[in-house]
């Protein structure tokens, strides 16, 4: 048992891979794979900032929604290739999060998330009142995928498995790169900064430089999966950019296990088979995952995959 | 712009003062419970939320607006006292964090609770008898509510002032959150300290929440807005400071009642516009202590 884990955590992106291209005849129906696959990206960005880094952000659904509605406005607005406008909303989030970043790195600790959670609340207005690009509080619609071809055999993006893989095809390649990003010296010192940024700093390393940059990665990631988002759903819903959503990103990387590599996931997967299940007898949903949530927070702070590797002993540092 | 006199400018100043006061008193909570106890309470909205709810609820059955004003803060300090003992308690020493996330999913819990009691319509705001209409300010016609709003905000700040600074309660409350070591070693039970402050947070919470109702709709989400427009405010203010809270709150009404003058479709953003530049220029807010958060 503990050596298959350790060879899990050992060849991460491998592992992860092959999990995620049988996961969707695991789930009871493709769409919601689809879904945990991109709110699982969602909080594996936004766990690069608060799990590795211990920056606490309230504002991340702003890199989802920005990230959906470029796309979204690319591609119903401008007729751009789907591949060019997933590039935008990636860009576009990033340049977000430079701007987001570089007010809230002044700030530390409570303050860092109340000045991120405003932010975002800007972003919203923004979009919100930019009612002949954006729709408004009707959201965009109309986001579509042309047929293509690729190595010329047709690929209908409207055939739930096809749609699947080709948004697994760019989260893995997302996971890729984070798993690059935790093992390159730019990983310890995030997580030197998270330990103690003050030695971090003693030790030479530019505390506030590293931050903004891993703040930018992770409006980058998160806005890829907003991308993402934005052709699975084929629409762009206001709802992207609330607040409540940066709370999701949240409470998935709690329940899964903050700082693990696969935590996030876990959390995604958690919590949206949860809303699946609960929906089912209850629009309340929202009081379920808030009261399992609390109860982590209380109880298992570590989340399901984080105190599985500490029961296990492994060094759970995601290494 | 035409017909913009000083009489208009002067009418806007005083709505803006009454929406500040609504933020002050927020921010005052927030700022106590901080102060004292190192917990952001991120269900501060939650608690404006329930307040208005109940609040709304005892008016429409009682029809006396000065019964639901005192049952509403004790009924959401009671709700308050609860979270503190049971929820929030367990979690120090913890780090900051923890108490964050733990509010926030009971934000989520009480925003279910009042959809599933009231519906997701909410209830229709009433004006309680005697405060409509209008009166004559001198310069012009104000609503008679927003001046109440007003007075109400003053008396409730001026007691707070007056319990920290004026009381032994208000002396244990400052040691306390100066070094609790010392005041644990001079024989106070700190954690019934701790449990009254967020308690009187809580209740103040749900106050400004009755206090609100008129002027804004009832319902399950308004909570939301209200606490990302709080935290505004107490980054502009200087995090646990009361006094920054409440003129950084009283301004930031102003700048968002004089922006929706001349630029109405702005006047969400520019709130937000003044903690940007509040955070440029002095990253502890107006009031905060220098390293003290920056």
């Amino acid at each position: 048992m503990n050596s298959l884990f350790q060879l899990i955590a050992r060849h991460r992106v491998l592992t992860s891979t092959i999990f995620l291209a049988i996961f969707p005849f695991v789930m009871p129906y493709e769409a919601l794979a689809i879904n945990i696959l991109i709110f699982g990206l969602f909080a594996m960005g936004f766990n690069l900032l608060f799990g590795y880094m211990g920056l606490l952000s309230f504002g991340h659904a702003a890199f989802l929604g920005i990230g959906s509605y470029l796309t979204g406005i690319g591609i119903v607005h401008y007729g751009l290739p789907w591949g060019i406008a997933i590039l935008a909303g990636v860009i576009g989030a990033a340049i977000g999060g430079l701007i987001m970043g570089f007010l809230a790195i002044r700030t530390r600790g409570i303050y860092f998330s109340m000045v991120t959670l405003a932010l975002g609340q800007i972003v919203y207005y923004i979009f919100y009142k930019a009612e002949s690009l954006t729709g408004g509080e009707n959201g965009l619609r109309g986001v579509r995928v042309d047929p293509f071809n690729i190595l010329g055999i047709p690929v209908d993006f409207l055939n739930p498995v096809v749609k699947y893989y080709i948004i697994l095809f760019f989260v893995v390649i997302a996971i890729w790169l984070i798993s690059r990003i935790l093992n390159s010296p730019l990983g310890a010192v995030m997580e030197a900064i998270r330990e103690n940024e003050k030695r971090a700093a003693a030790c030479g390393f530019d505390v506030a430089k590293t931050k903004l940059l891993v703040f930018i990665l992770s409006a980058g990631i998160c806005g890829l999966a907003g991308s993402l988002r934005a052709l699975h759903l084929s629409i762009v819903p206001i709802d992207s950019l609330h607040y409540l959503q940066s709370g999701q990103a949240v409470m998935m990387s709690i329940l899964g296990g903050m700082g693990t590599f696969f935590g996030p996931f876990v959390g995604a997967a958690v919590m949206l088979y949860l809303e699946d299940v609960v929906t089912t007898f209850t629009k309340h949903w929202m009081a379920v995952v808030g009261l399992v949530f609390m109860f982590f927070v209380l109880f298992f702070p570590k989340g399901i995959w984080g105190t599985i590797l500490s029961k296990l002993q492994i060094n759970q540092d995601s290494k | 712009m035409t017909g913009l006199t000083f009489e208009l400018l002067c009418m806007q100043l005083l709505t803006g003062i009454a929406l500040g006061s609504i933020y002050a008193l927020l921010a005052l909570g927030l700022c106590l419970i901080f102060g004292m106890l190192n917990v952001v309470n991120f269900a501060h909205g939650a608690f404006f939320m329930v307040g208005a709810f109940i609040g709304v609820y005892f008016l429409g059955v009682t029809g006396n607006f000065w019964f639901s004003l005192l049952l509403t803060p004790l009924l959401t300090g009671c709700l308050g006292l609860l979270t503190e003992r049971f929820l929030v308690r367990p979690l120090y020493g913890r780090g900051l964090d923890y108490p964050l996330l733990l509010t926030f999913g009971l934000s989520y819990v009480l925003i279910e609770v009042m959809r599933i009691t009231f519906g997701i319509e909410g209830l229709p705001s009433i004006t309680p008898d005697g405060l409509g209409g209008s009166i004559n300010v001198g310069i012009g016609y104000f609503p008679k509510y927003r001046l109440f709003l007003i007075a109400a905000t003053a008396l409730i700040i001026l007691g707070v002032w007056f319990l920290i600074q004026k009381t032994r309660y208000g002396l244990i409350i400052k040691a306390g959150a100066a070094d609790q070591e010392i005041v644990k070693v001079l024989g106070v039970d700190i954690a019934k300290v701790w449990l009254l402050v967020f308690g009187l947070g809580c209740a103040i919470a749900g106050l400004s929440g009755i206090l609100a109702s008129p002027t804004r709709s009832v319902n399950p989400e308004m909570g939301v807005p209200i606490l990302a427009e709080s935290f505004v405010v107490t980054v502009v203010g200087g995090m646990g400071s009361p006094v920054g809270a409440v003129v950084a709150g009283l301004l930031v009404g102003v700048v968002y009642s004089m922006t929706s003058l001349f630029f109405p479709d702005l006047a969400e953003l520019s709130i937000f516009v003044l903690m940007a530049v509040v955070l440029l220029i002095r990253p502890q807010g107006l009031f905060g202590k220098a390293g003290a958060m920056g």
